[in-house]
């Protein structure tokens, strides 16, 4: 029982990180209808900004740690959406309107780029970092002989996560930019019609986008401890899962593929094999698509001809 | 998706005329910006050493980057707005030239193709060729055979695989392993790898191609890695990480590349009274890639013009039309997206048997998104626009291998800016290979 729910603890803190990360792709696709190929590299890019802020308030010693925290993911969401705003600029919107493919081979080449990038620029070596938040509550029930643990990290993650994704669903559902975000969204050439600035939402889109991903890159850095130039890869990829699994479009879906796809990961690392966690997590979207074709909480979609 | 309003388009033509200080304005700004995303990864460089990780500053860098992205941005709009000026005075012959465009370059294609397979046919023998030449030429027959292959799914099919590699491994692991398990040798075995292949294809493509194209984009992503892992974490079976090595070369028809007679077989060499040469089997590799990729080409230029291949094209063209005039589209897509697979497996067949040793590094994403990336860059469909975009993406970085780290950014570079450059390709041929009447070209 201990083991089942430490298994739980760990899957929804993976959770709620494929879920931020889920969220940046489920919201450039509903909007634009690409596959963001490089959010997974903008995911790592917050990661290594993280990370380097630490050390930097490290060295000027501004150590009281929920300060650090706070400067550490204002730094990390400010540069890594400033690497999606310029992403997009460059490398999407002149191919907005193309084909169809243009700006998904468009975003793996960015993929590709950002990868050598951080490799050429910090080394291709994992980068490891202290355990700067140590602790936690111990939930053990005590049969068994197992041991279940709550660390005051993942009730970091937790909170800040809920918090983020209160916050986001205020912006989408209440404010004039969600208003604008929506209406995009549902129809690009009504909106510029009635006055909606396009260009400046998809911005928007991949900012918001980009300051979550830079949100788990942050979490991951903290959780792990460990980050290298190839992380987001796989982060991405599961995160795509994620969001295509909730139904591809939806925001509450997102969080929602996110979290199944952090427990089936955790629960088949737990009671199954490591090696297969990957094959797990793809073979359920597999099944998921085969009889539920528009994810668990998307509309489907009608075709008009 | 409801196309998005062409207003990138013209909006770019009034950029032609601003002034000199916004340009200037723009430069810096595009610099400034370059310093501030440069700041934090270039600024910074993060050091491990035995007391744990430290932070090292190199800010020059940023400066450089800076002022790099000014003076290059600066440059480009100073002589766009050049360009512009000179084509301001003739703004007619331009447009005349685009619209002409598309139908004129047929025959020189043709011609250009039949030029590019004379030059492969001799290429081992011209003056200047050396091992090393047809060894590479070797190589980038595979991406060009691969390319083909890929293209018959995406190009003609219209269906978006970004795990095509997991074909080519299927196909170089089928070799290997039944050759290992069961001594089969190369000739038996390159059928049955392609069979396998296709299997694995109809396998993967029966359950998710009756869905939306994005959805098979990423379930073919998943398939390649699952493949990966599996090569990766079955031991026994595979080897894992250290792969099967040792794996049986090819002969000549049942003649050994070897110096001396094996098993009572006399060599290649033997046989036909000449001297014996490592060079023969680089060369008769050579060929047969050649063949392979060949077969592959006139299959794909046969099977358009029937009634298979015409129902692929049609199908990507619009999936509701076809189906309303009684085509079926699971079946009709998964036979492509089965065919393709199938010519993975040969050449992945022929990789194993050229390396000699296969392991699954060498089926990453990586080398799918390169494969995909020649088929888009030559241009969806077009079979020459593939070589060129296999020379450009895997023979030129091939040459300056010395410069490793920055040979992939300069792949990814070269990525993004062909597709700003040109979105369809180097030479894109999208246009069906029949058409009824005359019906004018529809702008696309």
């Amino acid at each position: 029982m201990d083991y089942f729910l430490q298994q739980l603890i760990n899957g929804l803190t993976l959770g709620a990180i494929y879920g931020l990360i889920a969220i940046g792709y489920t919201m450039v696709y509903g909007i634009i209808g690409m596959i963001n190929f490089a959010h997974g590299e903008i995911y790592m890019i917050g990661a290594f900004v993280s990370m380097i802020a630490f050390l930097l308030l490290g060295v000027l010693g501004i150590t009281y740690i929920p300060l650090a925290l706070s400067i550490v993911l204002i730094v990390a969401m400010v540069f890594t959406a400033a690497y999606g705003w310029a992403i997009e600029r460059i490398a999407y919107r002149p191919l907005r309107g193309s084909f169809k493919l243009a700006p998904l081979i468009s975003a793996i080449g960015v993929s590709i780029v950002l990868q050598n990038y951080v490799q050429i620029a910090q080394g291709a070596r994992v980068k490891p970092l202290q355990p700067i938040i140590r602790g936690g509550f111990d939930l053990s029930l005590g049969n068994g002989g197992q041991h279940a643990s709550l660390s005051y990290l993942q009730i970091i993650i937790f909170l800040l996560t809920i918090a983020l994704m209160a916050g986001f669903t205020w912006i989408i559902t209440r404010t004039s930019l969600g208003r604008a975000q929506r209406a995009t969204e549902q129809d690009m050439t009504m909106a510029s019609l009635l006055g909606v600035n396009v260009d400046r939402i998809i911005s928007t889109t991949f900012v918001i986008g980009a300051a979550l991903a830079a949100v788990a890159g942050l979490m991951v850095t903290l959780y792990y401890g460990v980050i290298d130039f190839y992380i987001g890869f796989i982060a991405g990829m599961k995160a795509f899962t994620a969001a295509v699994l909730g139904g591809i479009g939806s925001l509450p879906g997102a969080m929602l593929g996110g979290l199944l796809i952090g427990l089936i990961e955790a629960f088949w690392s737990g009671y199954f094999s490591i090696e297969y966690k990957d094959v797990a997590a793809f073979s359920i979207l597999v099944l998921v698509l085969i009889f539920r074709p528009t994810g668990l909480l998307g509309r489907p979609e009608i075709e008009k001809v | 998706m409801t196309t998005p309003p062409a207003a990138a388009a013209p909006a770019l033509h009034h950029h032609h005329h601003v002034s000199l200080s916004h340009m200037v304005k723009d430069s810096i700004a595009a610099g400034l910006l370059a310093a501030l995303l440069a700041l934090p990864l270039l600024g910074f460089h993060l050091l491990d050493s035995a007391q744990g990780l430290h932070l090292d500053t190199r800010f020059p860098l940023v400066l450089w980057a800076g002022l790099i992205v000014f003076g290059g941005r600066l440059g480009l709009s100073l002589a766009g707005a050049a360009i512009a000026r000179r084509m301001s005075h003739q703004p007619a012959t331009a447009a005349e030239n685009v619209s002409a465009a598309p139908a004129k370059p047929k025959p020189i294609r043709k011609i250009a193709g039949w030029i590019m397979v004379a030059v492969a046919l001799v290429l081992p023998f011209l003056p200047f060729s050396d091992r090393n030449l047809v060894d590479k030429a070797t190589l980038l027959l595979i991406y060009v055979m691969l390319g083909w292959g890929l293209n018959i799914v995406v190009g003609l099919a219209g269906l978006l695989d970004l795990g095509y590699v997991a074909f080519y491994a299927v196909g170089a692991y089928s070799y290997a392993l039944l050759s290992q398990y069961f001594g089969l040798n190369f000739w038996v075995c390159l059928p049955l790898a392609g069979l396998l292949s296709a299997s694995f294809g109809m396998a993967l493509g029966f359950p998710v191609l009756r869905l939306r194209g994005d959805y098979l984009a990423i379930v073919t992503l998943g398939f390649g890695e699952i493949i990966r892992v599996i090569l990766l974490n079955w031991q026994d079976f595979t080897g894992g990480p250290n792969g099967i090595a040792s794996i049986k070369r090819p002969s000549f028809f049942g003649l050994p590349f070897t110096a001396v007679s094996m098993d009572g077989q006399p060599s290649f060499a033997q046989f036909f009274g000449l001297d014996f040469s490592p060079d023969h089997r680089i060369i008769f590799l050579y060929y047969l890639i050649l063949v392979l990729a060949l077969a592959t080409n006139l299959f794909t230029l046969r099977i358009r013009k029937l009634p298979i291949g015409r129902a692929w094209e049609a199908l990507r063209e619009d999936e509701t039309a076809c189906r309303s005039l009684g085509i079926n589209p699971t079946k009709t897509k998964l036979s492509a997206f089965a065919i393709g697979a199938m010519f993975a497996g040969f050449a992945g067949s022929f990789f194993a048997t050229r390396q000699g040793f296969i392991s699954p590094e060498s089926f990453t994403f990586i080398e799918s998104a390169i494969i995909l990336a020649i088929v888009v860059l030559g241009g969806m469909g077009s079979q020459i626009g593939i070589v060129l975009a296999a020379i450009l993406l895997v023979g030129l970085p091939e040459w300056f291998r010395d410069l490793q780290l920055y040979r992939m950014l300069a792949f990814g570079g070269a990525m993004v800016l062909i597709m700003l450059w040109r979105p369809r390709g180097l030479l894109s041929s999208r246009e069906p290979t029949i058409r009824l009447g005359d019906a004018p070209e529809a702008a696309e």
